[in-house]
């Protein structure tokens, strides 16, 4: 099978540890993966903030980067909701590659069958479960179930953990008082659980809370839930 | 359009149906929730449904008597039965002439019979229909007092509305009246009865009114 | 002559209380800063959110159920003009009197000239949205008409002056302390010890307008449902007020937008379990009153049907946001908004708040009227999950958000980035000059995670820093390190 990384364009600038951590958890479980390098951004914050006519030549680029692969993982279930959900749409050309596109948990669970992938993380972790990966791309709690896999993890459950952080893309910006408000309550909800560890399968969320967190010098460390998934002897 | 106004119906039509241009394809309507209730004990649901939003439930034609004893002043349609009054020594208003709604303001309570009932639900619905009479009789008294036929009982709201004619005005009950308009939270008793009670009958009362 | 200047046929927008007007994150920012108001939505939409839930989960054909809303509600959307005419003819043929507003004003006279003819100089108002959006009150209290909200929370909302927050329960920003308050002082013959217990301040409001229902000669409704075969109206209470409107004056007077007609009688057992369990959570609301034009002898005998366009041929005519007209009021979307529960009801500026107000509002006026309202959202998806005719709310936002007046900085920058980004050799480079860039940048490294932030960055990054560090480009980006393995 062959496995092609998308690694998103937030990933690719800002968060590279966690496109590492996909590479390394498909390689420990014996998958070859490729990086076409060809690859840019899924076009989201442009289709979402009203600038179809602007998302439509990546979207293309998306469709010819990737068209040959038999899967496309991306750790990120907002990109991969995009991809899935509005693709068809916007270039009728992307949809068989938008229905070879999976969130990580989406790739390891169903189409590998993976739930155990021998990760090893001594920390007590809270989960957030993102909008998109939720209600977009029904993950359920696929996340969650390998996480419960990892030894040592001591996973403690977040309050109101359905309800929004309030990132919503460039709602952050242009919406900050709300998004502030949303912000807020989420944080306090993460401290109140006492995890030293907030995992989640965006990292654009994970910038908006953790943002929020690391300015109230909470000590709570914000993660994609595959860095986890990649760590194996050496407790973190 | 010289001069005379387009009336607002053609202008309203007319927008819609340009609207339309795009002549959206035709939708078949699913219908796939259910239309009869699987076997449940009916009575038992409704009695349930009818307790939990504070209605009181009695039994049988025995209560009534006793229900009655506390009422002094009691409006009635004019087509009751006339053996839900017995041993009834109150004052009994029917509505002929009719009667005000400041006469009704001064009556303790009302008897009538009722449409259908839904378990699932726990409601009631009257339609002007027999022994119901006209919608007024059973809004303004504080008391409402409800005979329903065992037979009456269906188990969801579309068998409810399968039995019921749209021409006549209807009015569903479920419980006494309430409110959620303070905090969200559910408080019993604003402008319609304040309080409902239900006395089920079997269906085999052989003098009890059929449909 | 207002009218004979528009052409025929052309789907237009509405008037009323449907503009916002101030922007929504305006609005907004002084809502959040209104503790006692977040704290009083915080407590009433949690309470509504867990006992829909229960309502819900004890019905096990609940998708089915929403299935066939939702596609009731479309087929009445394709076939509207046909079925507005059936339900004309139904309800005229059993004593009705049809009438025909073309926009906000036009229903208002109608109204107004109604009532004149009833020689009333006073109305009773059954609880309507319909009646909020074209502003009927201020039109009736210009024309000398006074105007009785008999709805419990529309009453707290009249007697405190005010307009109301949520499309359920108006006065939902106010807590019972607020709402004895309101009433100490406004209401005048409620008691002058009056108790702040829910249970008081409703008896108060018994007493209230006890009198005015018995001697009201016109009432004014909305209507939940229109049934086209038979041209049955519905309304869905709790309180009994509804019942007293609709059943004690010899006039009544139901304004209807066109989209609440449902083409068959027996649609209405899908709608009769939708609303009341998404609405207040509820298996069944305490009052539901139907009534088909006149009944002799009983009821209103003088009974008249006010079908209102108002912009919503203009919603119509988007095939994408059309289904906006399903949306069957129940305020579910409301209720679950994060948005909605921090900024409540009066940001929206219109009398459609929430998650169905930044849709319908923004199509009801023309995008360019509303142009924050779509973007009131953070795309969170909560609304549609719960919404009874599966409305695709985060949809529509998307697609108004395509017509909204984008500001010329953002347009360019997003245009900039759209260009650097359909080209892999110019993203390319542009991860390497942000990687280099930030370099000199004073980073804060945090001790105990070993995260490195900025904590204060430039126009118009400041509004993202002002409340969170922001993540800094990693030393090294992903392809960098995959060309180097
Ligand atoms: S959009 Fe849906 S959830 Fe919101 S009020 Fe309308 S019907 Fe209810």
């Amino acid at each position: 099978m062959r496995i092609a990384l998308f690694i998103t364009c937030v990933n690719d600038l800002a968060y590279p540890q966690t496109g590492i951590a996909v590479t390394r958890i498909l390689r420990r479980l014996g998958h070859t993966v490729e990086f076409p390098v060809a690859q840019t951004c899924c076009g989201q914050m442009h289709a979402n903030t009203g600038y179809r006519a602007e998302a439509v030549p990546m979207v293309r680029g998306f469709a010819d980067t990737f068209d040959g692969y038999d899967a496309v993982v991306a750790p990120s279930g907002s990109c991969t909701a995009m991809i899935r959900d509005q693709y068809p749409r916007l270039h009728p050309a992307a949809a068989s590659v938008a229905g070879r596109t999976y969130e990580l948990s989406e790739l390891l669970v169903d189409v590998l069958g993976v739930t155990d992938v021998g990760a090893a993380f001594a920390q007590t972790v809270t989960y957030h479960p993102t909008c998109h990966s939720l209600r977009m791309l029904r993950l359920g709690d696929k996340p969650l179930t390998l996480l419960r896999h990892v030894r040592g993890i001591r996973l403690v459950e977040l309050d109101d953990a359905t309800e929004c952080c309030g990132f919503g893309g460039t709602f952050a910006l242009k919406n900050a008082a709300v998004s502030t408000a949303m912000l807020a309550d989420k944080c306090a909800r993460v401290r109140e659980t006492g995890a030293a560890v907030l995992a989640a399968a965006d990292n654009s969320c994970l910038a908006h809370i953790g943002g929020g967190l690391d300015r109230a010098r909470s000590g709570v460390r914000a993660m994609h839930y595959a860095e986890i998934l990649a760590m194996t002897g050496h407790y973190a | 359009m010289v001069g005379k106004a387009v009336t607002a119906r053609a202008e309203v039509l007319a927008r819609l149906r340009a609207a339309l241009v795009d002549a959206p394809t035709p939708v078949d309507v699913p219908r796939h929730y259910r239309r009869v209730a699987e076997s449940v004990d009916l009575v038992e649901l409704f009695v349930d449904r009818l307790v939990d939003y504070r209605a009181v439930v009695h039994h049988g034609f025995d209560a009534l008597p006793r229900l009655l004893a506390g009422v002094d002043r009691l409006a009635v349609p004019d087509d009751i039965p006339g053996h839900w009054l017995t041993g009834f020594a109150g004052q009994v208003r029917r509505d002929t002439p009719p009667l005000s709604p400041a006469d009704l303001d001064g009556m303790d309570a009302v008897l009538t019979g009722c449409a259908v009932a839904v378990a699932d639900t726990g409601t009631i619905v009257l339609d002007a229909g027999q022994a119901q009479g006209r919608r007024v009789l059973t809004l303004v008294p504080d008391r409402h007092i409800c005979v329903v036929r065992t037979g009456q009982i269906v188990g969801l709201v579309p068998e409810a509305v399968a039995r019921l004619d749209p021409r006549a005005p209807q009015t569903w009950i479920s419980g006494p009246s309430a409110t959620s308009d303070i905090e969200l939270d559910r408080v019993e008793g604003v402008h319609g009865p304040r309080r409902l009670e239900v006395v089920l009958i079997p269906d085999d009362d052989v003098i009890a009114p059929g449909r | 002559m207002r009218h004979p200047a528009t052409p025929a046929g052309v789907p237009s927008t509405g008037g009323g209380r449907i503009r916002a007007p101030l922007p929504f994150p305006t609005a907004a920012r002084s809502a959040v800063a209104d503790d006692q108001l977040r704290a009083n939505l915080h407590r009433a939409t949690r309470t509504i959110r867990g006992k829909r839930v229960r309502a819900v989960d004890e019905v096990p054909d609940w998708a089915a159920l929403r299935d066939a809303g939702a596609a009731i509600k479309a087929d009445v959307q394709r076939r509207l003009p046909e079925l507005l005419e059936r339900f004309e003819a139904a309800a005229t043929a059993a004593g009705a009197r049809v009438h025909w507003a073309r926009d906000a004003a036009e229903a208002c006279r109608i109204v107004v000239e109604l009532t004149r003819a009833a020689g009333a100089d006073e109305v009773v108002k059954v609880k309507s949205m319909a009646t909020q959006e074209i502003e009927l009150n201020e039109a009736l209290a210009a024309a000398g008409i006074a105007a009785h909200e008999t709805d419990l929370a529309e009453l707290i909302v009249q007697l405190g002056d005010d307009t109301p927050s949520h499309i359920l329960v108006p006065a939902i920003h106010y807590n019972r302390t607020q709402i004895r308050d309101i009433f100490r002082r406004r209401m005048a013959d409620a008691p002058a010890d009056l108790g702040a217990e829910p249970r008081e301040l409703a008896e108060a409001a018994r007493l209230h307008l006890r009198r005015r229902f018995l001697e009201a000669k016109v009432a004014v409704s909305g209507a939940n449902f229109a049934v086209a075969d038979t041209g049955t109206l519905v309304v869905v209470e709790s309180e009994g007020n509804g019942r007293m409107c609709l059943t004690l004056p010899q006039t009544l007077i139901s304004v209807v937008g066109v989209e609440k007609l449902v083409p068959s009688f027996a649609d209405l057992e899908v709608f009769l379990q939708l609303l009341p369990r998404s609405s207040t959570g509820e298996r069944m609301n305490p009052y539901t009153s139907m009534w088909t034009g006149v009944t002799p002898g009983d009821g209103p005998q003088d009974v008249h049907v006010v079908l209102v366009d108002n912009g919503r041929s203009a919603v119509l005519a988007d095939p994408v946001g059309r289904s906006a007209l399903s949306c069957i009021r129940c305020s579910a979307c409301l209720n679950v908004c994060p948005v909605y529960g921090r900024a409540g009801g009066h940001a929206y500026g219109s009398v459609y708040p929430g998650p169905i107000g930044a849709i319908l509002s923004p199509q009801l006026t023309g995008v360019a009227d509303n142009a924050s309202l779509p973007f009131a959202s953070t795309l969170c998806g909560a609304c549609a999950d719960v919404c009874p005719v599966k409305i695709d709310i985060p949809e529509i936002l998307v697609h108004l958000r395509q017509q909204a007046p984008h500001p010329v900085a953002e347009r360019t920058a997003m245009r900039t980035l759209s260009w650097i980004m359909r080209s892999p050799r110019r993203w390319a480079l542009a991860l390497r000059v942000a990687r280099r860039a930030a370099g000199p940048l004073g980073a804060w490294r945090h001790r105990r995670t070993g995260t490195r932030t900025l904590r204060r960055l430039p126009w118009p990054a400041s509004a993202w820093t002002r409340s969170r560090d922001a993540p800094l480009p990693a030393p090294q980006t992903f392809r960098e390190w995959w060309e180097k393995q």
